[in-house]
């Protein structure tokens, strides 16, 4: 019986087409369950900050609280502005909720488990999340509100700005590695965790990672909705599913981000003591614990630091961010030149 | 020296990481909040919360209609009717307060002489709608059944301060 | 193959249809939007044919940096777009005489109007072979970097001339503007902005 299956799925051609759909779905599903309980671990996170207790009536310790808010927002009533531009207002909320799933296609959960292994991984990553930008600006033109529409400009703006120095993080690690192929780039970090590249590229680490906060819209970066001046920036006109994609996405590329981050800098799927007892467990597990301790260093960060003023934002990313990271390649090149470090394939 | 001190500082991120570090110790710290239908903060016996019309310990309603309290109400939220009852005792007909407009200043229950009107420690009485909250004689009184022990046992606390 | 080929007509029918629609549509947001889905098949056209590092770099750099620019600056723009359109029919016959030329010239390069088409067939079917021994990301690198290095330093010297230029043109001295040093006011020592003192009883300051 299994091995009729097995067959059909990998030989028939239809087979293999079902076989994709449920690769689709095994990375999509548990990454919407991981979205719905990363609100959660925020909210818990920042209430602790707080001195609160967070959500905990909805089920054991608040458990289901996600589950009550998903619902919630599926049963409100969609509505579309009257002056808003429908087709874009619909589709924007979709093309961020869409970027943000696709990207998951090259990313390896262990050795082997990626469902497209391709050789220019790490440029697709960044193509799609670039593409997240045009959710947002399509949703601020779209609402045609005077809220929407400036928080969709500071957001593309500062997407744009960051995106440059995470281009030059990635550049430096590729410099290490050698490869675009994401699989490739774990392997490069075998060993002891001393030897993952968040040591050795320690500035960069930190780059990426403010980068990726920026990136997301989260704060000390989420001028784009912030409160005080722009209601809830290119989501103020959005409700029920529109928004709660909206929101999807956002988390979802919040843990993309983490993510990519743990692939390039904390070693992927690989254990952090490359011995016994730490290698029996699966590195997906190991994948996952590191990526959930970026996502809770993402809630801390919300907990922790005040909110940029735009104009702070855009000197850090490029007078700062910029010349430090385009710095620190020159010098990686180097030094891998100089030093004979130069990767050989 | 003190250049190269602050530029250390600077990229070394000293003052960010000394702010994590604060709030990872806050995270840790007992919570200053309280699992609130379950556990409550104390009310002080000087609650003003829902009113209530109270009863003599025989049964007899204790207001005698003198209008005080609608007199001194500044929201001008209490209307009452007075006519005289079958044994010529002067009572009410009508003791209706309308609670959107009641403010919660407790002047009523002060200018009451023979402390029929009190605000209790009753705070979760929202409704749904609005009428709900346009309390007429007989939910006044149940009120005051309902909450007696807590009531008499406020204003005895209270008691040396009047 | 023939998912390929049908996966070839729908990419390119969408990418020219997309192209004729920035040229058409009434609204210039709608044109960028239009410019971004055409970028678009064309990435996707070059992960047919197995260019997937030049399809990648088309959709960072036009999709998800230039075309951002674009919608940016479509956007905030207040356009009356009918009156741009007035002049439209009266550049059609010079644009079309540009396409043509344009056409032709592919067609004379692929050779099917004739011609010398000998050295670019060649030149395909080397880099087709070369291909096939490594991926094309590093088929690229090998080239940009040996034989059309100086081509490839031109090009950015180029870029940062115009760069210089924006920021030349841009850029405006003017005097008695205040700005923020924040290190300044980061690193301002205690004595510089504290003063203690002590002030008597009904003294005041």
């Amino acid at each position: 019986m299994v091995g009729t299956v097995v067959t059909f799925l990998t030989t028939n051609w239809l087979g293999q087409a079902i076989l994709i759909l449920l690769e689709c779905l095994a990375v999509t599903v548990p990454l919407l369950v991981a979205v719905a309980y990363m609100t959660y671990v925020d909210r818990k996170v920042w209430a602790s900050i707080q001195l609160r207790r967070g959500p905990n009536v909805v089920g054991p310790f608040g458990l289901l609280q996600p589950f009550a808010d998903g619902l919630k927002l599926l049963l409100k009533e969609t509505i579309v502005p009257s002056s808003a531009n429908t087709i874009l207002f619909l589709i924007a909320p979709m093309i961020t909720f869409i970027t943000a799933l696709i990207a998951w296609a090259v990313v390896p959960f262990d050795d082997g488990w990626v469902i497209a292994d391709i050789n220019v991984g790490i440029l697709y990553l960044f193509a799609i999340s670039s593409l997240g930008v045009y959710g947002i600006i399509i949703a601020g033109w779209a609402s045609n509100s005077k809220y929407a529409f400036l928080g969709a400009l500071r957001s593309a703006a500062q997407m744009v700005s960051y995106e440059v120095s995470i281009g030059f993080v990635l550049i430096t690690v590729l410099l290490c590695v050698g490869s675009l192929n994401l699989s490739k780039i774990v392997l490069a970090q075998s060993g002891w965790f001393w030897n993952w590249f968040w040591l050795p590229l320690l500035p960069m680490f930190v780059i990426y990672f403010v980068s990726a906060l920026a990136e997301t819209n989260r704060t000390p970066f989420d001028l784009p909705m912030s409160e005080a001046e722009l209601v809830q920036g290119f989501q103020t006109e959005y409700s029920s599913m529109p928004f709660a994609l909206f929101f999807l996405g956002e988390y979802a590329n919040m843990i993309l981000l983490s993510g990519l981050g743990s692939i390039l800098f904390l070693g992927g799927w690989m254990s952090p003591i490359p011995y016994a007892p730490f290698t029996w467990i699966p590195g997906v597990i190991w994948f996952a614990l590191k990526i959930a301790l970026l996502l809770f260093v993402f809630s801390w960060t919300k907990g922790t630091l005040p909110r940029y003023r735009y104009d702070q934002l855009m000197r850090l990313g490029w007078k700062v961010f910029l010349p430090v990271s385009l710095g620190w390649v020159v010098l990686t090149a180097a030094v891998l030149q100089f030093g004979g470090w130069v990767p050989q394939h | 020296m003190a250049s190269l001190d602050r530029t250390a500082r600077q990229f070394l991120l000293t003052e960010v990481v000394v702010g994590f570090l604060v709030t990872l110790r806050y995270m840790f710290k007992p919570k200053a909040t309280i699992n609130y239908p379950y556990e409550r903060s104390p009310l002080s016996p000087r609650f003003r919360g829902e009113h209530a019309l109270r009863r003599y310990p025989n049964g007899e309603e204790r207001c005698i209609a003198c209008k005080l309290c609608e007199a001194i109400c500044p929201a001008q939220a209490i209307t009452i009717e007075a006519e005289p009852r079958e044994d010529g005792s002067r009572r009410t007909t009508r003791y209706d307060i309308d609670m959107t407009k009641c403010i919660y200043c407790g002047f009523c229950q002060e200018a009451c002489p023979v402390d029929a009107i009190v605000e209790g420690p009753n705070t979760e009485f929202s409704t749904e709608t609005r009428e709900e909250l346009l309390y007429d004689k007989a939910r006044l009184l149940a009120n005051g059944d309902r909450w007696e022990g807590e009531l008499a046992a406020n204003l005895q606390a209270d008691a040396a301060w009047r | 193959m023939l998912l390929q080929a049908i996966a070839f007509y729908v990419f390119a029918a969408v990418c020219v249809a997309s192209g004729a629609m920035v040229v058409v549509s009434r609204n210039p947001v709608y044109s960028v939007l239009f410019l971004i889905l055409a970028f678009f098949n064309a990435a996707a056209l070059f992960v047919l044919i197995g260019a997937e590092f030049i399809a990648m770099i088309l959709v960072i750099v036009y999709v998800g940096a230039v075309a951002v620019l674009f919608l940016f600056v479509v956007m905030m723009l207040d356009i009356n777009m009918t009156r741009l359109k007035e002049g439209f029919l009266d550049y059609l016959p010079i644009g079309a005489l540009i396409g043509a030329a344009l056409l032709a010239e592919i067609l004379f390069g692929l050779g099917v109007l004739g011609g010398t088409h000998q050295g670019t067939v060649s030149a395909f079917t080397k880099a087709g072979t070369q291909m096939m021994t490594v991926d094309n990301t590093r088929a690229i690198g090998r080239v940009l970097y040996t034989q059309y290095f100086y081509v490839f330093q031109v090009a950015g010297v180029v870029l940062l001339v115009a760069m210089i230029g924006a920021i030349v043109l841009t850029l405006r001295r003017r005097p008695g503007v205040r700005r923020q040093r924040i290190s300044d006011q980061l690193y301002r020592p205690k004595e510089e902005s504290i003063a203690l003192v002590k002030v008597p009883t009904r003294g005041g300051v």
